[in-house]
This record gives structure tokens, sequence and C-alpha cells, in this order.
């Protein structure tokens, strides 16, 4: 009877302690140090870990900064996690790479995403982002009127001639130091990221995507061309201050009334509506070919070496709720994924004070190149630019450009393309 | 006879004076800015750093940026991690370092001259062009620790330590300084029958305070300053990250400048009392070895 009891008691103990037992599944996020951020991540992993038996999410957290190189030099020493989370151009590297794998999950939950968030590279969707970024032109209402300008909508927004206009106007009437703050001073991805766009908008682009195997055309044709002869007049008559710009006239320049305008993402809106009573947001120029920003930004993927990618995707397809697509919005002020979530959010919903930044990346958003090479061709175009803006001769520093994008191209033999 | 002016004796110390107080300022303004700026809001910071109120503790002054820093990072782990991983490495490294220079010096045996210029030969490859090779090493190897057998170092303290035992610029130190001794004390000790290692121990050491000093200084300096790209790509967890890796928690979207000066301030703190209990030291040691940092 005594063994009876015993053998029940030891089953029913191994029974509880199997069900008990959840899968670890480790998840690697770049918001370390970001308070609010880390809350939000936080409260999702454990509202997941509480809602179902069969698995656990250990979160660690890095700085952003340095994050690709952690995740690049895991992969190498074979030490990813399961989860990861990736910045929206640089996926399909990772994808190409081997880093990441295709992310299964049910397609018809994101079927309302803006196009940003959704990360697709070779046919397949790898990743997914709970928000996206936007970038518009800061104007205060009291500068339009002042200078008798026109506001633009996003239905008609300025044409590059009235763009121009504005800024010797906003020069010409020695109020300000400069008419525009590019955000020089932000080096690294704010170049591509917030200056591909223009060029875009001109007709050319970083590389050309019909085949992504060349950038030749797309980057030193007539209409590059034509972008960095405009890119360079910026600096040449004055409008803009150049790369040595101090950090802090990026942070408070506009406030401070040094700047007519200014060129800024999304998430530094809030702190703008703070300080200044007469804030605009408006719509990028159209140069041509259509106002154009930049889109996509941090999104969910599951690492290649991931022994349980049913469990990452799961986890994943969680996150992807309204609720924590609002909270992120609400706490750092990005841009939520779906109307839905939107319409849940303090700023977005209609009528918000920053409804206007999901219109742009509903109408203008374009992505940046989804190629693998995507990585290199980014820090060349950055350089290329650096240089235009330091004076250096638009045709040849484009056609240098051309040639390191397309050297590189070949020496990874087409990136899979 | 040349005969000393008061006048131009007084208008030379005066001269002297204000090019030392110039060439001071270059090295004191940019700690004395950092300090200045972590007791005043971002906002505040950012607006004074185009006057003197950078350098001065004007305006609205607070702790608020060191409160707010601790809140953001486990500022105290980063540098318990780093102080730990430093002492560590320059305990080793001191007593390795020594010992190969006594062998390069004092010890006689075939070879010795090329290993040695090879040794010397790596103080040029820069750190970064090893670092993936390195990486991929560690992440094979065994280790026996207190949670047992594991393959991998990655994720630990060891990681941070051991690669960084050995260098060549310390045995350097080491066989500069050793070389200048006296050899007749050396041959007597062995006369007297002393072993070589009672000669390490009981001659040469003793005798090698400031290029000890020197040599725990300077890379004491290196462990605890520059140690950033390696804990970057062989640590993952937070428990181990040093302070170099932990001042990207304040790199934001929108940077918290004083919180980053409060951090900086912080972790400079050891480095400034560490320097000052050698400071003697360190300067004797550099007029004998002709080393600078």
């Amino acid at each position: 009877m005594k063994t009876k009891a015993l053998i029940v008691g030891l089953a029913a103990t191994l029974w509880t302690g199997t069900a008990l037992a959840q899968t670890e599944l480790t998840m690697w996020y770049h918001g370390a140090g970001n308070e609010v951020e880390s809350a939000i991540i936080n409260q999702i992993v454990d509202d997941f870990n509480g809602s179902q038996s069969e698995w656990s999410v250990v979160l660690q957290s890095f700085p952003q900064a340095s994050y690709n190189d952690s995740v690049v030099a895991a992969a190498l020493a074979g030490d990813l996690p399961d989860i990861i989370d990736v910045d929206g151009p640089v996926m399909p590297n990772w994808a190409w790479s081997g880093y990441m794998q295709p992310l299964k999950i049910d397609e018809g939950r994101i079927e309302s995403f803006l196009p940003g968030p959704r990360g697709y590279w070779d046919g397949q969707l790898y990743s997914i982002g709970l928000w996206d970024a936007a970038v518009a032109l800061y104007a205060r209402q009291s500068t339009i009127d002042m200078l008798g300008l026109r506001t633009p909508t996003l239905e008609e927004p300025w044409s590059g001639d009235e763009f121009m206009d504005a800024l010797a106007a906003a020069q010409a009437s020695g109020e300000f130091e400069y008419a525009l703050d590019l955000g020089m001073a932000w080096t690294g991805e704010w170049y591509p990221y917030a200056f591909s766009p223009f060029l875009q908008s001109f007709g050319g682009d970083i590389v050309d995507r019909s085949g992504y195997k060349t950038a030749e055309g797309a980057l030193n044709g007539d209409a590059a061309l034509a972008f960095g002869e405009w890119w360079q007049s910026l600096f040449m008559n004055g409008y803009v201050p150049g790369t040595s710009q101090d950090p802090a006239d990026r942070d408070r320049g506009f406030i401070e009334g040094k700047y007519a305008f200014g060129w800024n993402g999304n998430w530094a809106a809030v702190a703008h509506m703070a300080e200044v009573d007469d804030m605009l947001f408006l719509p990028a120029p159209d140069f041509g070919n259509g106002p154009k920003i930049g889109a996509a930004s941090w999104q969910f993927g599951i690492s290649a070496s991931s022994k349980n990618p049913e469990g990452a995707a799961a986890f994943i397809e969680f996150a992807i709720q309204d609720q924590y697509l609002a909270a992120f919005s609400d706490g750092i002020g990005l841009i939520p994924s779906t109307p839905s979530a939107a319409e849940m959010t303090e700023n977005y919903q209609a009528g918000g004070a920053l409804e206007v930044f999901f219109g742009l990346s509903e109408a203008q958003a374009v992505l940046r190149p989804v190629t693998p090479g995507y990585v290199v061709a980014a820090k060349v175009f950055e350089k290329a630019l650096a240089d235009i803006a330091n004076g250096a001769d638009v045709a040849d520093t484009l056609d240098a450009a051309t040639d390191e994008i397309n050297a590189d191209i070949e020496r990874n033999g087409g990136y899979g393309h | 006879m040349a005969v000393i002016d008061p006048a131009n004796h007084g208008l030379r110390l005066a001269t002297r004076y204000t090019v030392l107080i110039l060439i001071a300022a270059i090295f004191v303004l940019p700690l004395l800015f950092m300090v200045m700026s972590s007791l005043k809001p971002t906002e505040q910071l950012l607006n004074d750093t185009s006057s003197l109120r950078a350098f001065l503790p004007v305006g609205d002054i607070s702790l608020q940026n060191y409160y707010d820093a601790f809140d953001r990072a486990p500022i105290g782990l980063f540098v318990f991690n780093s102080l730990l991983v430093t002492v560590v490495t320059v305990s080793l490294s001191l007593l390795l370092c020594s010992l190969a220079a006594f062998s390069f010096t004092f010890l006689k045996w075939r070879g010795k001259g090329l290993i040695l210029s090879i040794t010397l030969a790596t103080l040029i490859i820069p750190f970064e062009t090893i670092a993936i090779p390195l990486l991929l090493l560690v992440s094979k190897l065994p280790w026996i620790g207190l949670e047992g057998f594991r393959i991998g170092w990655l994720n630990s303290y060891h990681v941070q330590i051991v690669p960084w035992i050995a260098d060549a610029l310390t045995i350097f130190l080491f066989v500069q300084y050793f070389k200048d001794l006296p050899e007749e004390l050396v041959e007597a000790a062995r006369v007297a029958g002393a072993s070589w290692w009672q000669v390490y121990l009981r001659v040469v050491m003793p005798l090698s305070g400031p290029v000890i000093a020197t040599g725990a200084i300077l890379k004491s300096l290196k462990m605890y300053n520059e140690q950033y790209l390696w804990p970057l790509i062989v640590v993952q967890q937070e428990s181990y990250r040093p302070i170099m890796v932990g001042l990207g928690y304040f790199f934001q979207l929108q940077v918290a400048w004083g919180e980053v000066m409060a951090y900086l301030s912080l972790i400079t703190v050891p480095v400034l009392v560490f320097y000052l209990m050698l400071q003697r030291a360190f300067i004797a040691s550099i007029a004998s070895t002709g080393v600078k940092g």
C-alpha cells in the first residue's frame, strides 16, 4: 500500500513537474538603458510567460550602439539566442548571412501593418516590427506666416522649387542662423535613412532596385547628379549647417530659433511640441518623383540557430498585439504598426498631435534598399554625402561611390539576388 | 659677467607660469567640464557649452543626473566588474610578465633573442586584427570553474582576463628595468647558492618597485579605460559587462548628456584615486625607463 502511494505520489510529482517546466527561449533586445522601453518589453515577456505553460522567454538587453556588433560576434561564435531584434534595413543582410530563419507566423495577423514594419527578404517574412518611424519637416506656423508661405499638406506637398524658395526666404529674413537643420551631426544610419529619400524623390537611388546587381545609373545617373548638385547647393548657399554641426545644436537649435526648419523624426516630436507652441510637422517636398521619407525600424525575428522556432514565433505573434503596439507608441513616441493600435494611442489616434506621422508613413514611406548589400552601400552613401557637403566634386564622388558599391556586390557574388 | 636683472627674472617667471597654466588648463578643463556638466540639467548643459559657464557650477545645480544615471544602468555592477577584471588581470600580468622578463634577462637558453624579438613584434599588431580569431578560439575552449565543466568561455570573467594577462609592453618594461640592475647582485646570490626562483623572489623583485608600479598603472588604465571591443563581442550577459560597454546605456535617441557626464565622473573616480596613490612611483619609473604611456 505504502509502495503504491509512493508510486502514485512520484508520478503526480513528475507530471506536475513536466507540466510546469517551460522550455527556455533566449531573446536579445537593443533597448538597454531605455527605462520606458525596457519596462514595456519586460511586461510583454512577463505576460507571454504567464499566458502559457510551454515556453519561457528570458530577455537580455544590449545598448543600441553596440547591439549589431554583439549579434554578429555571437553569430560567428555560434552563440545566438532564439529571438533577436533587428533593424529593418539590416535584416536582409542577417538573413542572407545565415543569422536568421524565416518567421513562420500567421501572415493574416500582419495584413493591416504599415509596409515599413514588415520585414520581407527573398519572398519570405523574416521579421516584424511593433512600430515604424517617420521623418517630417519641422516648422512653426509663425515662421510659415512670417515668410508668407503656403502650408504644404500630404495631398499637396511643396514642390522642390517651393521648398528652395522657402529656404531662401528664411535665410533672407535674417531671423535665423540657418534656414534648415538637416541633422548633419547625426552620423551613421541617419544619413541613408533621412537623406536617401531626397535622392529617390529626384528619381535616383542608392542601388538599382530592378535587380540589386548594380548602383550604376541609380547613384550616378542624371537624377542622382541633379540630387548631388542640389545637396551641395544647400551647403554652398549657407542654408544648412555642415558636417561639423554641434550635436547640441541638433538637439536644441530648432527649439531655440536658430533654424527656421528642421528635418527630424517622430521620436523627437513630443519634446519639440513641449517647447514650441505652434509646432508643425510638414510632409517631405516633391522633387519630381513624389515626396519620399524613409521607413522601417526595429523588428523581431528568429535566429537561424534557434532550436525552438515555433516557440520563438509564438512569442512574436503574442508581442504584435495592438495593446503592445500602443504601449510602445505611448511610451517612446513611435508610430504604431496598425491603424487599430494607432487609435488606442494618445498621439496617433484621429485628431492626435502626431497623427500626421502615421499619414506620412502610409503615404510617403519608402523602404531602404532591401538587399544584404545595404549595410555596405549605406556607409558608402553616407561618406559620399558628407564629401559632397564638404565641397567634393559631385560627379566624381557619386561615380566613386557607385564603383565601391558595385565592387562590394561583385565581391559577394551578387548577394543572392 | 652676466647680471640677473630682477625685473627680467620676474617677467620670465610670469611667462613660464602663464605657459604652464595654459598647458595645465588643456588637461584640467575637460575634467572640469565633465564634473560641472554632471550637475546641470541637459538643457542647461547644452546651452552652457558655448560660454565659460560650461566650466562653472552655475545655474540649476543638483545631483539629479547621478540619481537618474543609477536608475538607468547598474553602475555599481559595471564598476565592480571592471575593477575585478582589472585587479586580477594586472596582478597575474605583473607576475607572468616579470617572470618572462627575468628569463629573457638573466637565464641563458637557445633562441632567447629570437623569442624576445617575436614577443616585442606583437606590439605592432592592432588588437582589432586578432579579435575575431580570438573570439572563435575562446568560444570553443573548455573551462572548469565553480559551475563545473563547460565548453566555451563566453559570458564570463575569465574570458575578459586570460587573453590580457601576457603582453609585450609589460614584458619589455621589465626587461629594460632588469637590464639596468647591477649584475653583481644576481651573481652574488647565485654564488651564495640561491636558486633562480630565489633570485627572482628575494633579489630582483624587491628592487623592482618602480617598474612594477609603472606596469601596474599602464595595464590598469588599459584594462579599466579601454576595454570595449573585446567585452562587447564575448560578453552578452549584463552581469559581466564592464564600464565602457555600460556607457552605451546612456546613448538613446535623445542623449541624456547630463547623465553621461555623471556616469563618466563616477567611473573616473577609481582611476584618479589609483593614479594619485601611485603617482610618485609612476613618475620615478618613467624617469628611469624612459617609457611613457
